[in-house]
C-alpha cells in the first residue's frame, strides 16, 4: 500500500455559528491527482484552508505525510483562488512567481539570481516566460492563473493544494493546466484540486473527494464517483445528462441546493 | 434638575435620535465612513454660504452645507469610477482636501467672525440653553431645541415616506432600479438628508461626535435586531440612552458633554457586543475562524 | 516676498527651516507607510487611528505628567493598537462591516479622549502640555529637538520597513499565501500597523488629527498612477509626501494667516489631481484621448470597409 500524503481526521470547522465542515475524514495517497467536489457552501475551500492551518478547526486535525502542517510546510504549495488577491497590485509577473521562494528564503534574506532563475523556469513551464516583466493587472484570467501555478511550482513541493484553478480560464489554459497537473502526478507529487465541473472529473482526475459539509465519499474516481454518491452530495437535485453516473448540475439548482441542517 | 439641565438632555436626545435613524441606513449600506467625510466637509458649505450671506444665522448656511455634503458624495463616486483609486482611498482624499479649504478660508478671511473651528469639531452643548429664541419678547426656549426637533422631524418624515424604497435600495439596488425606483435619486436625496442632519447636529455635539451618534447606536442595534423596523427603534432608543447617561457622566466628571455621550454610546455598544442575546460574543459559542 | 528670499529663508530662517524639515520628514514617512495602507485597503484606518490616539495621549500625560514626545508616542501607540484590535475584533466576530467598525471606533475613542481631556484640563495644565494642538497641529511650534526626534523615529520606522520589505510585500499582496509559507501573518500585520501608528504620531504635531489621513492616503494614491512597481511606488510616495510638506511650509510662511497643515494637504491634493489626470498610461486625460482615437478609427473603418 502506498503512503498517505494528506490525511484529514474528524475535522470540524465552523464560521461564527455555522458549521462548514462536520467530522470530515479524508485520505489522499501519495501520487494522487484528486478532485474535491461538492455544491456551493460545501466547505471545499475551508477544507483546503484547514489543511494549511489558515482556519482553526473546532476539532480534528490534518496531517501531511503523517505530521502536522507546521512541521511539513516545506512540502506543501498552495494555489489560492485567483479572486483572493488584488490584481491591480503594483508588481510584475516575475515578482509574484519569486514569492514562491520566500518560504525557503526565510526572514530578511532577499531574493537573488537563483530565485530569479527558478521563477523564469517555472514561467517557462506554464508558457508565460514572455510576460515576466508585465504588470499583473494586464493579464487575462487564464494568464493570472498560470502565474499562480508557476508560483506554486517554484516552491518545489510534494503536495499541491489548489483552490479552483479552472475558475474563469479559457479552454487553452484549462488544457495546459491539466497537462501540468498530470506531469506533477507522474513525478510522484500529490495534487488536491477544488473543482466545479463534474463532467471533467473522470477525464482529469484519478481520485475524488465528494463533500457536502460531511464527507460523502472519498476514493478512486472509478469506484466512488457514482450516481448515488452524486445525489447524496448535491442533495438529490441533480440532472443527469447521460446514464453513466456523470452529470451536470442544473444551474438554478446550484444555489438552491439545501444546506444540511445540523 | 434645573431647567437648563432638562433642556440640554432633551436637545441631546433629539439629536441622538435624529442621527441614529439615517445612521441605520448608513451602516446597512456600508457607507458609515461617508458620514465622517460629510460631517467634515459641510463646514466648507457653511463657510461659503457665510461669505455669500454675511450672516451666521441664515438658513442658506444649511443649504450650503447640504450641497457640500452631496458634492462630497459625488466627488468620491467620481474618483471611484475612474478605477484609479478605491472607494476608501477616495473618501480619504476628498474630505481632507475640502476641509483644508474650509480651514484656510476661515483663518484668512473670517478670523474676526465667530466661526470657531474647535466648536464645530467638538461642539458645546453646555451653552445651548443660553442661545434662546424670543417670540414677541417672550422666551420660547433654546434655539437648539427647534433645530434638533426640526431635523428629527425631517428624518422621521423622509424615512416614513420612503421606507419601502429605502429598504429595497439598501438591500438590492439593482432590483430597485429594475422596478423603477430610481435608487440614484433616492441615494442623493438620502445623502442630502445626512448632510442636513450633520449640520443640525454638530451645532450641539460637534462633527466628530455626529459620527458617533450616527454609527454607534445603529451598530449596537444591528447586534440586537433582525428586522429593519426593529433596528430603527433600537438605534433610536440606544441613542437617547447614550445621550442622557452621557450627560450625567459629564456632570459627574465635569467633562465635555459630547465626549461623555460618545463614550456612553461606546459603552452601550460594548455591552451589546458582549451580551447581546444570540449574538454577543460572551453568549454564543466561541467563534473559531482563525 | 520674492522667491529668492523665500529660499534664502528656507535655509537660514530657524522657524521655516525647522518647519520645512519637519514637514519633509513627516511626508517621507507617512508617504512610504501610507502606500502599504492604501494597498491593503486600509486607507481610512489611518483616520481612525489618528483620532483614536487622543485618549492614549491624554492617559499617558495623566499618568506621567510629562510632555516628552516619547511619552505621547507611547500613549498614542497603545491607543492606536487598541483601536486597530477593536476594529479587527468587531469585524471578525460580528455581522458589522469594516466601515461601521472604523466609524464606531474612531468616534467613540475620540469622544472618550475628549472627555478625558476636558476632565484633565480642569485638574492640571494640560493646555500648556500642548494637547490642544492635537486637532490641527501647529507646525510653527516645532523645535529643532522635535525635528530630531521625528527624524530618529522616522528613520527607525523606514529602516524596519526596508528590513522586512519582502515580508511586508507578501503580506500586502497575498496574506493567506504568506501564512501557507509559514510567515506569522498576525505578527507581521501588527508590526506594519505599528509602523503606521508611528507615522501618524510623527504627523500629529504638524498637521493634526483631522488632516493626518490625507498624508497617508494622498501621496500613495498619486504615486500609484506613475508606476507598476511596489518599490517605485513606495519611493515616489515618500518623495511626493516630502515635496508637499516642504512646499506647504514655504507657501504658508510666505502668506499671512495660513496654517501649515491645510496648505500641505492642499499641495498633496493638487499632486493627486495632476497624477490622476496626466500620469502616463493610467491618467484620465490619456485614457479619454485613447478612447476618442479608437472611436474615430472604428468609425472610419465602418465608412470605408
Amino acid at each position: 500500500m502506498t503512503t498517505t500524503a494528506v490525511e484529514v481526521r474528524d475535522l470540524t470547522v465552523a464560521y461564527k455559528d455555522k458549521p462548514v465542515l462536520w467530522s470530515v475524514d479524508m485520505q489522499a495517497p501519495s501520487g494522487a491527482l484528486m478532485a474535491i467536489v461538492g455544491p456551493n457552501g460545501a466547505g471545499k475551500t475551508t477544507l483546503i484552508k484547514a489543511i494549511l492551518g489558515l482556519v482553526r478547526p473546532l476539532a480534528g486535525q490534518a496531517l501531511i505525510y503523517g505530521k502536522p502542517y507546521l512541521k511539513q510546510r516545506h512540502l506543501v504549495a498552495y494555489v489560492p483562488q485567483r479572486s483572493s488577491v488584488d490584481w491591480d497590485f503594483p508588481t510584475s509577473v516575475l515578482d509574484v512567481v519569486m514569492m514562491g521562494r520566500y518560504g525557503a528564503l526565510g526572514w530578511l534574506k532577499r531574493p537573488g539570481a537563483a530565485e530569479r532563475r527558478a521563477a523564469l523556469e517555472a514561467l517557462d513551464k506554464v508558457g508565460m516566460v514572455d510576460f515576466a516583466e508585465r504588470q499583473i493587472g494586464q493579464l487575462s484570467g487564464g494568464q493570472q492563473q498560470r502565474v499562480f501555478l508557476a508560483r506554486a511550482l517554484v516552491q518545489n513541493a510534494e503536495v499541491y493544494l489548489m483552490d479552483e484553478p479552472f475558475q474563469g480560464v479559457d479552454a487553452t489554459t484549462e488544457r495546459a493546466i491539466v497537462r501540468l497537473l498530470q506531469e506533477l502526478r507522474s513525478q510522484g507529487k500529490t495534487v488536491l484540486v477544488v473543482h466545479h465541473d463534474l463532467q471533467t472529473v473522470p477525464e482529469y482526475f484519478d481520485w475524488v473527494m465528494m463533500l457536502n459539509v460531511r464527507r460523502i465519499a472519498c476514493g478512486p474516481v472509478r469506484e466512488v464517483f457514482t450516481e448515488p454518491n452524486l445525489r447524496a452530495t448535491y442533495g438529490g437535485k441533480i440532472a443527469f445528462l447521460n446514464g453513466n453516473g456523470v452529470g451536470e448540475i442544473q444551474d438554478g439548482y446550484r444555489t438552491a441546493l439545501s444546506q444540511p441542517v445540523l | 434638575m434645573s431647567l437648563a439641565q432638562i433642556e440640554i438632555q432633551v436637545i441631546a436626545a433629539l439629536v441622538a435620535t435624529a442621527c441614529a435613524l439615517p445612521g441605520v441606513f448608513l451602516v446597512l449600506r456600508r457607507m458609515a465612513m461617508m458620514s465622517d467625510a460629510i460631517s467634515h466637509t459641510v463646514l466648507l458649505g457653511i463657510v461659503l454660504a457665510f461669505f455669500l450671506t454675511k450672516s451666521l444665522t441664515s438658513p442658506l448656511l444649511i443649504a450650503g452645507a447640504a450641497l457640500m455634503g452631496v458634492l462630497t458624495v459625488s466627488l468620491v463616486e467620481l474618483l471611484t469610477r475612474t478605477q484609479l483609486v478605491r472607494e476608501d482611498a477616495a473618501i480619504g482624499l476628498v474630505f481632507p482636501a475640502l476641509f483644508s479649504i474650509a480651514i484656510l478660508l476661515i483663518t484668512r478671511f473670517a478670523g474676526n467672525v465667530h466661526l470657531d473651528v474647535d466648536a464645530v469639531l467638538l461642539g458645546e452643548l453646555a451653552f445651548a440653553p443660553f442661545n434662546r429664541i424670543q417670540i414677541f419678547g417672550v422666551d420660547a426656549g433654546p434655539a437648539g431645541l427647534y433645530v434638533s426637533g426640526g431635523i428629527l422631524a425631517l428624518n422621521l418624515l423622509f424615512i416614513a415616506i420612503f421606507y419601502k424604497e429605502l429598504k429595497l435600495a439598501t438591500f438590492d439596488p439593482a432590483l430597485a432600479a429594475a422596478l423603477g425606483f430610481a435608487p440614484g435619486v433616492l441615494h442623493y436625496a438620502f445623502m442630502t438628508l445626512v448632510s442636513v442632519t450633520a449640520v443640525g447636529a454638530f451645532d450641539a455635539v460637534g462633527s466628530v461626535l455626529v459620527v458617533a451618534f450616527m454609527i454607534a447606536p445603529p451598530a449596537a442595534a444591528y447586534l440586537l435586531a433582525d428586522r429593519l423596523s426593529h433596528m430603527l427603534i433600537y438605534a433610536a432608543a440606544i441613542g437617547v440612552l447614550s445621550a442622557v447617561s452621557g450627560y450625567w457622566l459629564a456632570y459627574a466628571l465635569d467633562a465635555s458633554i459630547a465626549g461623555s455621550m460618545a463614550t456612553m454610546a461606546g459603552v452601550i455598544f460594548l455591552v451589546c457586543y458582549l451580551f447581546a442575546p444570540a449574538r454577543g460574543v460572551m453568549i454564543k459559542r466561541r467563534p473559531v475562524q482563525a | 516676498m520674492d522667491i529668492g528670499q523665500l529660499f534664502h529663508n528656507l535655509f537660514f530662517d530657524y522657524t521655516l527651516r525647522t518647519v520645512a524639515l519637519g514637514a519633509a520628514i513627516l511626508g517621507v514617512v507617512s508617504g512610504a507607510l501610507g502606500a502599504f495602507a492604501v494597498l491593503r485597503r486600509q486607507s481610512l484606518l489611518g483616520d481612525a487611528i489618528s483620532h483614536a490616539a487622543l485618549p492614549g495621549i491624554v492617559i499617558a500625560f495623566l499618568l506621567t505628567r510629562s510632555r516628552e514626545p516619547v511619552v505621547f508616542l507611547l500613549g498614542a501607540l497603545a491607543a492606536g493598537w487598541a483601536a486597530t484590535l477593536s476594529i479587527a475584533a468587531i469585524t471578525r466576530t460580528t455581522r458589522i462591516k469594516d466601515d461601521s467598525a472604523l466609524g464606531l471606533v474612531l468616534s467613540v475613542f475620540f469622544g472618550f479622549g475628549l472627555m478625558l481631556l476636558t476632565f484633565a484640563q480642569k485638574l492640571s495644565d494640560a493646555r500648556q502640555a500642548g494637547l490642544d494642538k492635537f486637532l490641527f497641529g501647529q507646525a510653527a511650534t516645532l523645535l529643532q529637538s522635535d525635528v530630531i526626534a521625528m527624524a530618529t523615529v522616522g528613520a527607525l520606522a523606514l529602516g524596519t520597513t526596508l528590513l522586512f520589505w519582502k515580508e511586508f510585500k507578501l503580506l500586502t499582496f497575498d496574506a493567506d499565501y504568506a501564512a501557507s509559507l509559514g510567515y506569522p501573518v498576525r505578527t507581521l500585520d501588527i508590526l506594519l500597523t505599528t509602523l503606521l501608528v508611528v507615522a501618524i504620531v510623527i504627523g500629529l504635531q504638524t498637521v493634526g488629527v483631522v488632516l493626518m489621513s490625507a498624508m497617508l492616503v494622498a501621496p500613495a494614491a498619486a504615486a500609484r498612477q506613475w508606476t507598476n512597481r511596489l518599490e517605485t511606488m513606495v519611493g515616489l510616495s515618500g518623495l511626493f509626501g516630502a515635496l508637499a510638506g516642504v512646499s506647504g511650509a514655504l507657501i504658508s510662511s510666505a502668506m499671512e494667516k495660513t496654517p501649515t497643515g491645510p496648505v500641505i494637504v492642499l499641495c498633496i491634493s493638487a499632486l493627486v489631481l495632476v497624477s490622476l489626470l496626466f500620469a502616463p498610461a493610467r491618467g484620465v486625460v490619456w485614457r479619454r484621448l485613447r478612447d476618442l482615437r479608437n472611436q474615430r478609427r472604428v468609425r472610419t473603418a465602418h465608412l470605408q470597409p
